[in-house]
């Protein structure tokens, strides 16, 4: 599903050159939960924006089901991230003048569906997410957890690969974020790759595999079966 | 398919910010209105007096002998008719004196002593009544002819013809009314009333002549014809042309459409440069929302907008913000326009300046809302995204 193969990244910080992803080399295959930990400035966040191809690596290769990503233009780019990958923000990231339904609607939009297939098909992945009734709620009067929700009902319209999900119960309190924990996870149940991007380790201990990154480099500790934590 | 949810994205966006949008707009509809009303005034103006102008004749020359030394004396007035290509001469002399009538006075009114031609010359005909007869002049009658207007002030809805008004004191009788002409450029008409040439006397009037109206017969040659006039009072009278003038109207025209020329010429100036600011101003509320909305096409774009997807929504907000201006500044514009006309003032809306002013208004709405946009849209999605 994914491949990353010797993928580099570096910043340009004064006379400084910061390498904030050093020779990552990472596989996630179909079907998995996969959980990447590691503390803020540690280069997780650069890895999700080449995961989800918001950003591209200075070095390496980033194979997309089984597609190479280097060098495709910015539309053939657009075209990945709309049918192959689902974000889920820390801040959500929904649009603040349309509802709830609409904002689904977008990707649907770009994806060409119909304005009605797409209505349609939003409605059903809101009601997925457990905001059947609130269609029509623009987002500031939905409550934080809401929408993530709605967050997570537009990640999925598109039936993408692959969720990445950046933080997603970081705006949250505690029990809202379980909320959230749970639905990630039954949807992992349900067959969807999800990659976790966090710097919680119970949220992470969530996923069935972790990784962590420590100063631009990736660790793999150990494959976790079960979801005891035994090893944390 | 696509395009259209596409161009709906962009109809909702403009809903949803109405303040935004109709800031946009204020500017252009401003500039336009503003065009349309200034430029359609300066252009019913000069209408109205190059058709003022034109309603006296152009086959007529105006005598003006200014010298305080001499001047033609009525007996010689006729003299100028043996100059050929004249068919008809009207002298007068402007007098100023009070008219009343019973209580009723009139402050405006203009008293013009002259012959019977005027009215043939300056194409007025009488509503009622006669004209000024050669008996009149020969025995200075206490005669008088109304215009339109101080008939009706100073008799109301009764018939004026027989009944008597003063000037300066002096009894006349009205022997005929004029049709209503409307102001014709200064030369109001319907505020006139017309004596009997020699009456002049009555008003401690000197009998000499200094003004007349000529009538040409051919126009063709009306230049030559105004050369040998002043061929004659140069003989006659022994005064250089500083002290005489033959004026005809085409030079008059040429003058009032100069002046009215500048005028126009003024106001689109002014009006160009509000539709200038008003693009500006376009210009500013566009930037400032493409940089706003920065964070919109990071998220679009990790949704899977392309680059292209981006434009087209903007170019068409940016249109349809520009058009919907474009035509609410021409209605308003053209109602502004009307609003004038009743009060006053001729208004005329050239639809080449309701084109080049939508036009100009338009493009800068769409430049200054493409070109941010494009910027955008070319940022990473990450930096896009980034943006608060």
């Amino acid at each position: 599903m994914i491949k990353l193969t010797n993928i580099k990244k570096y910043f340009q910080m004064g006379d400084e050159q910061i390498k904030a992803l050093d020779d990552i080399n990472l596989e996630v295959k179909k079907g998995e939960y996969l959980s990447i930990i590691g503390p803020s400035g540690s280069g997780k966040s650069t890895l999700m924006n080449i995961l989800g191809l918001l950003d591209t690596p200075d070095e390496g290769e980033y194979f997309l089901d089984g597609q190479n990503t280097k060098n495709l233009s910015d539309s053939n780019l657009a075209k990945l991230r709309n049918k192959k990958i689902g974000f889920v923000f820390q801040n959500f990231n929904l649009l603040s003048k349309l509802t709830a339904w609409e904002n689904i609607q977008v990707p649907l939009i770009y994806n060409g569906f119909s304005a009605k297939e797409s209505k349609k098909i939003a409605y059903e992945y809101l009601e997925k997410v457990g905001l059947k009734g609130r269609e029509n709620h623009l987002p500031k009067q939905l409550s934080g957890g809401q929408q993530q929700r709605v967050a997570i009902a537009r990640a999925l319209s598109c039936k993408p690969e692959i969720i990445l999900a950046d933080e997603p119960t970081g705006a949250l309190d505690s029990k809202t974020g379980n909320e959230i924990k749970k639905l990630l996870k039954d949807l992992n149940k349900e067959g969807q790759t999800i990659v976790l991007i966090t710097h919680d380790i119970l949220m992470a201990q969530e996923a069935k595999r972790i990784v962590r990154i420590s100063d631009g480099k990736l660790y793999e500790n150990e494959r976790i079966t079960d979801k005891k934590d035994e090893n944390f | 398919m696509k395009i259209f949810n596409i161009i709906k994205i962009a109809f909702k966006n403009i809903k949803s910010n109405k303040l935004r949008s109709s800031l946009t707009m204020l500017g252009l509809i401003i500039g336009i209105a503003s065009v349309i009303v200034l430029v359609g005034i300066g252009t019913g103006a000069t209408t109205s007096v190059t058709n003022s102008v034109q309603s006296l004749g152009t086959d007529i020359l105006t005598l003006n002998i200014s010298s305080s030394d001499t001047s033609l004396e009525y007996n010689q007035v006729d003299e100028l008719l043996d100059i050929p290509n004249i068919s008809e001469i009207a002298p007068y002399k402007n007098i100023s004196a009070q008219i009343s009538r019973g209580n009723t006075t009139s402050s405006n009114a203009k008293i013009i002593a002259t012959t019977d031609n005027y009215l043939e010359i300056t194409n007025v005909d009488l509503a009622s009544g006669r004209r000024i007869s050669l008996i009149d002049i020969e025995n200075s009658t206490k005669a008088c002819i109304l215009g339109y207007d101080i008939a009706s002030t100073l008799f109301g809805l009764t018939d004026p013809l027989g009944e008597t008004i003063k000037i300066n004191g002096d009894k006349f009788t009205v022997v005929g009314v004029l049709t209503e002409q409307g102001s014709n450029m200064g030369n109001n008409i319907d505020n006139m009333i017309l004596l009997p040439l020699t009456t002049a006397k009555y008003f401690d009037e000197d009998t000499s002549i200094s003004n007349i109206y000529l009538k040409v017969e051919n126009e063709n040659i009306i230049d030559q014809t105004s050369n040998l006039i002043g061929n004659y009072i140069r003989q006659t009278l022994q005064i250089s042309s500083d002290y005489y003038s033959v004026t005809s109207q085409n030079s008059m025209l040429d003058a009032m459409d100069n002046i009215s020329n500048t005028l126009t010429l003024l106001l689109g100036g002014i009006a160009g440069i509000s539709l200038i600011v008003g693009g500006i101003g376009v210009m500013n509320v566009m930037l400032v929302s493409v940089t706003e909305r920065t964070k919109e096409i990071g998220i679009r774009k990790s949704l899977g907008a392309k680059k292209i997807d981006i434009l087209i929504q903007f170019l068409v907000e940016s249109l349809v913000l520009s058009l919907l201006g474009g035509i609410i500044g021409i209605l308003l514009g053209i109602t502004i326009g009307n609003i004038a006309e009743n009060f006053g003032y001729e208004f005329s809306a050239s639809t080449t300046i309701i084109i080049i002013s939508f036009l100009s208004s338009a493009t800068i709405g769409l430049i200054f809302g493409i070109f941010p946009a494009y910027r955008a849209s070319c940022l990473k999605p990450i930096d896009a995204l980034r943006t608060e």
